[in-house]
C-alpha cells in the first residue's frame, strides 16, 4: 500500500539510472543511515558494539570485495583471509615505517598494497578457472600466513610475532571508544559500498558478469578476458586490504597472523553465499548472519536453562553453517539477498494483487 | 647421505596419506564430476567413528577380545561411511544434478563444515587413538652401509604394504567386476551410460561408498600413527595441490602426485628451507601446483581440457 511506484515518472535519464529509482526506497535508505550515524552511537550498548557491529562492518567489507570476485566475476577464491592480512601488514608497516602517516592513509595504501598482491595472484585466472583457480588462491593464503610468521620485516621485527596499534588518531581525532570506533567503519563501509554498487552497475560491472556467465563467449564479444578478470582481482583486492586494514587496526588492535588464517577465508565464502552470490545488499545480510549465529547459539540455550559448553556451541555453529550452505545451494542459489527481492517485489503488490 | 634418504622415507609416507586422500577424490570426480572437498572430513569422520566405536563397542557388550572389537569396529565405520554416502547422494548431490562444478564445490565445502561439526558433536573432539596392533618399534635399515642405519618405522612400511593392497584392490574392483565396469562408463560419460540403463543414482551412492572406505583405511592409518584428530581434516587442503600435480581424472596421477608432494615438502624442508627461515612445509605444495597449473593446468596424468562454447 504505502510501497509502490505509482505516479513516480522519471523524465530524463538521470532519473532512470539512480541505484534507487522508487522514492520510498530513498526515504528509507536515508532514514536508514541516518538512524545509523546519529541514533546508534547513543543508544547501543558497548558489547552490541563490540560483539555485533563493528566485527559485522568489517566482514560486510570484506564480503562486498569477495563478492565482486567471486558473486561477479565468477572467479572463485579461497586466499580472502590472506589477502586481508596483506592489507592490514601493509597498513600497519605504513604506518609505523613513515613518520607523520595519517592512519586513512595506511589503510588506503594497505588497500592498494593488497590490490597488488591480487593481481600478482590473479594472473593465473587467465589460464585456468574453478577449482585449479581455488588451488592458486590457496597458495596465495598459505604463503601469506607463513611470510607473516617468518618474515620478521613484515612484523616490524617484534620479537612475540604480533603487532600492535598503539591508537587510532585521524587527524586529531582519537577513534578510542567502541561508539567511535564503530562510526569509522562505518563511514569506511558507506563509501566502500556507494563505490562496489556503481562499479557493477557500470560498463565494467557488466564485464564482469560478462565473464561470469561464460568467458569464452565474452571474449568473442569483445570483452578483454585479461582486463576484465584482472580488474575483478584489483578492486576485489584493494576492498579486502581495506577492510583487513581496519580488522586489524580497530578490532583487534593487536593481532597475530592467525587472524588471518584459512577460517577467515571460508568464513568470507559463507558469507557470500548465504547472502547471495552477486548482490550487494546480500554481502551485508550474510555478514550480519554470519556475526549473529554464533552469539545466538552461544546465549540462547542458557536462556532456556539448557546449559551449552562452549566447544558444543561452536560444532553446532559449523552444522548449522554447513547445513544453511548447503540449503542455499539447493534451494535459494542467490541466498537472502533474493529472499528481501521477493519480499519487496510481494510488497509492491500488497493488499491488491493486481 | 643418510639424512637425505631417511627424509626421502619420512615424505614418501606422508605423500602415501595424501595419495590416500587424492584417491578418494579421484575416484568420485571420474564418476561424478563432483570435486569433493569434503574427502578430509570424511576421513576425520571415519576415523572418529572407528577409534571410538573401537572404545565403546567393549563397554556395551562387555567383549575381552580387542582384536574382535576392532573389526567390529570397522565393520560398523564401514555401515556408517556407507550411510554418510546415501544421504550425501540423496540430499546434496541429487538435488544438485546439471548444476555448475563450482555450485557443487561449494556443496561439499557446505558438507565439510557439517561433518566437522556433526561428527566432533557426536564422537567427541578430544585426540582418540586407534590401536589396531601395528608394530612401533622403529627399525634399522642398511647398517652395513651408513654408520647407524637408516631409521625406519615398521608401521609405515605395514602402511605402505596397505595402501598399495588397497589400490590393487581397487584396480581389480575397476577392471573385473561389472558394478567396476559400470563405474568406468559412467566416468567416461554420463548420459551414455544412462541411455543404456546404468542407474546413475546407485552409482553415486557406490562411488562415495568406497571413497568413504579409502577414506576409513587413510583415517585408520594416520589416527594410529598420529592419534585422531581435527587437524586431519586439514589433510584435504593438502590433498587439492595432489590432485592438480596428478591430473583430476587420473588414479594413478592421484598416487604419484601425493608422492612428489610429500617427498618434495619434507626434502625442500630440509634442504632448502632454513635459507627461508623454515616452514616453507605450509606452502610448498601449493606453490608448486600453483606453477604447475601455469604448465601444464591438466596435470601430469590428467586429460587434455578442452573448452567448447
Amino acid at each position: 500500500m504505502l510501497y509502490r511506484e505509482n505516479g513516480q515518472f522519471k523524465t530524463s535519464y538521470q532519473a532512470d539510472q539512480q541505484i534507487f529509482p522508487i522514492l520510498q526506497d530513498k526515504v528509507v535508505i536515508l532514514a536508514f543511515l541516518l538512524f545509523a550515524f546519529v541514533a546508534v552511537p547513543f543508544l547501543a550498548p558497548e558489547y552490541l558494539f563490540r560483539a555485533v557491529l563493528i566485527p559485522f562492518l568489517i566482514l560486510s567489507l570484506a564480503a562486498l570485495g569477495l563478492n565482486i570476485l567471486v558473486g561477479y566475476c565468477g572467479q572463485i577464491s579461497l586466499g580472502t583471509g590472506g589477502f586481508m592480512a596483506v592489507g592490514a601488514y601493509a597498513a600497519y608497516n605504513f604506518l609505523v615505517r613513515i613518520d607523520g602517516m595519517p592512519i586513512i592513509g595506511a589503510i588506503l595504501l594497505g588497500g592498494a598494497c593488497t590490490t597488488v598482491v591480487g593481481v600478482l595472484f590473479g594472473i593465473p585466472s587467465l589460464r585456468i578457472k574453478g577449482l585449479y583457480l581455488a588451488v592458486a588462491t590457496l597458495a596465495a593464503q598459505f604463503f601469506s600466513d607463513w611470510a607473516f610468521l617468518r618474515v620478521k620485516w613484515f612484523t616490524n621485527n617484534s620479537s612475540s610475532g604480533s603487532v600492535s596499534i598503539s591508537g587510532v588518531d585521524v587527524f586529531g581525532w582519537v577513534v578510542d571508544t567502541a561508539a567511535e570506533k564503530y562510526l569509522f567503519c562505518l563511514g569506511f563501509l558507506v563509501v566502500f559500498a556507494l563505490l562496489a554498487k556503481n562499479l557493477v552497475r557500470s560498463h565494467i560491472g557488466r564485464e564482469w558478469m560478462a565473464m561470469r556467465d561464460m568467458d569464452v563467449a565474452a571474449s568473442v564479444i569483445g570483452i578483454r578476458p585479461v582486463y576484465a578478470k584482472l580488474t575483478a582481482f584489483a578492486v576485489s583486492s584493494f576492498f579486502v586490504g581495506v577492510a583487513g586494514a581496519l580488522w586489524g587496526f580497530v578490532y583487534l588492535g593487536s593481532w597475530e597472523p592467525a587472524a588471518f588464517n584459512i577460517d577467515r577465508s571460508f568464513q568470507l565464502l559463507f558469507i557470500i553465499i548465504i547472502g547471495g552470490l552477486g548482490s550487494i545488499m546480500g554481502s551485508f545480510f550474510g555478514a550480519a548472519f554470519i556475526v549473529i549465529l554464533p552469539i545466538v547459539l552461544d546465549n540462547v540455550p542458557g536462556w532456556f536453562g539448557i546449559p551449552i559448553d562452549t566447544a558444543l556451541a561452536s560444532h553446532l555453529a559449523s552444522m548449522i553453517f554447513g547445513a544453511l550452505i548447503v540449503f542455499f545451494l539447493i534451494v535459494e542459489p542467490h541466498g537472502l539477498a533474493r529472499l528481501w527481492s521477493i519480499a519487496k517485489e510481494k510488497l509492491r503488490l500488497w493488499p491488491f494483487p493486481h | 647421505m643418510a639424512i637425505f634418504l631417511e627424509t626421502l622415507i619420512g615424505g614418501l609416507m606422508s605423500g602415501m596419506l595424501y595419495s590416500l586422500v587424492a584417491l578418494g577424490i579421484v575416484l568420485i570426480f571420474k564418476a561424478s564430476g563432483v570435486f569433493n572437498f569434503a574427502q578430509g572430513a570424511m576421513v576425520l569422520f571415519a576415523a572418529l567413528a572407528m577409534a571410538r566405536f573401537a572404545e565403546w563397542i567393549p563397554k556395551w557388550t562387555g567383549l575381552q577380545s580387542q582384536w574382535l572389537a576392532n573389526v567390529l569396529a570397522l565393520l560398523l565405520a564401514m555401515a556408517v561411511m556407507i550411510a554418510v554416502a546415501w544421504l550425501i547422494e540423496r540430499l546434496v548431490l541429487g538435488k544438485l544434478v546439471n548444476q555448475e562444478g563450482i555450485t557443487l564445490l561449494m556443496a561439499t565445502l557446505g558438507v565439510t563444515y557439517f561433518m566437522d561439526g556433526f561428527g566432533q558433536t557426536v564422537f567427541g573432539s578430544d585426540i582418540y587413538k586407534i590401536d589396531i596392533g601395528m608394530p612401533k618399534e622403529p627399525m634399522f635399515l642398511l647398517d652395513k652401509i651408513f654408520p647407524g642405519g637408516l631409521l625406519v618405522n615398521q608401521e609405515d612400511l605395514v602402511a605402505a604394504v596397505v595402501a598399495t593392497a588397497l589400490v590393487a584392490v581397487l584396480a581389480a574392483f575397476f577392471q573385473y567386476t561389472g558394478t567396476g565396469r559400470a563405474l568406468r562408463a559412467v566416468a567416461d560419460d554420463h548420459q551414455a551410460a544412462q541411455s543404456i540403463g546404468i542407474p546413475l543414482k546407485r552409482i553415486w551412492v557406490i562411488v562415495w561408498s568406497v571413497s568413504g572406505f579409502v577414506a576409513l583405511v587413510a583415517g585408520i592409518i594416520w589416527g594410529s600413527k598420529l592419534g585422531v584428530q581435527f587437524s586431519l581434516s586439514l589433510v584435504a587442503l593438502k590433498a587439492l595441490p595432489v590432485v592438480i600435480l596428478g591430473g583430476f581424472t587420473s588414479v594413478p596421477g592421484a598416487i604419484i602426485g601425493g608422492l612428489i608432494i610429500g617427498v618434495g615438502e619434507k626434502l625442500s624442508e630440509v634442504f632448502v628451507g632454513p635459507y627461508f627461515g623454515g616452514g616453507i612445509e605450509i606452502w610448498f605444495a601449493y606453490v608448486l601446483a600453483l606453477f604447475f597449473l601455469l604448465v601444464r593446468p591438466q596435470g601430469l596424468f590428467g586429460e587434455k581440457i578442452i573448452d567448447r562454447v
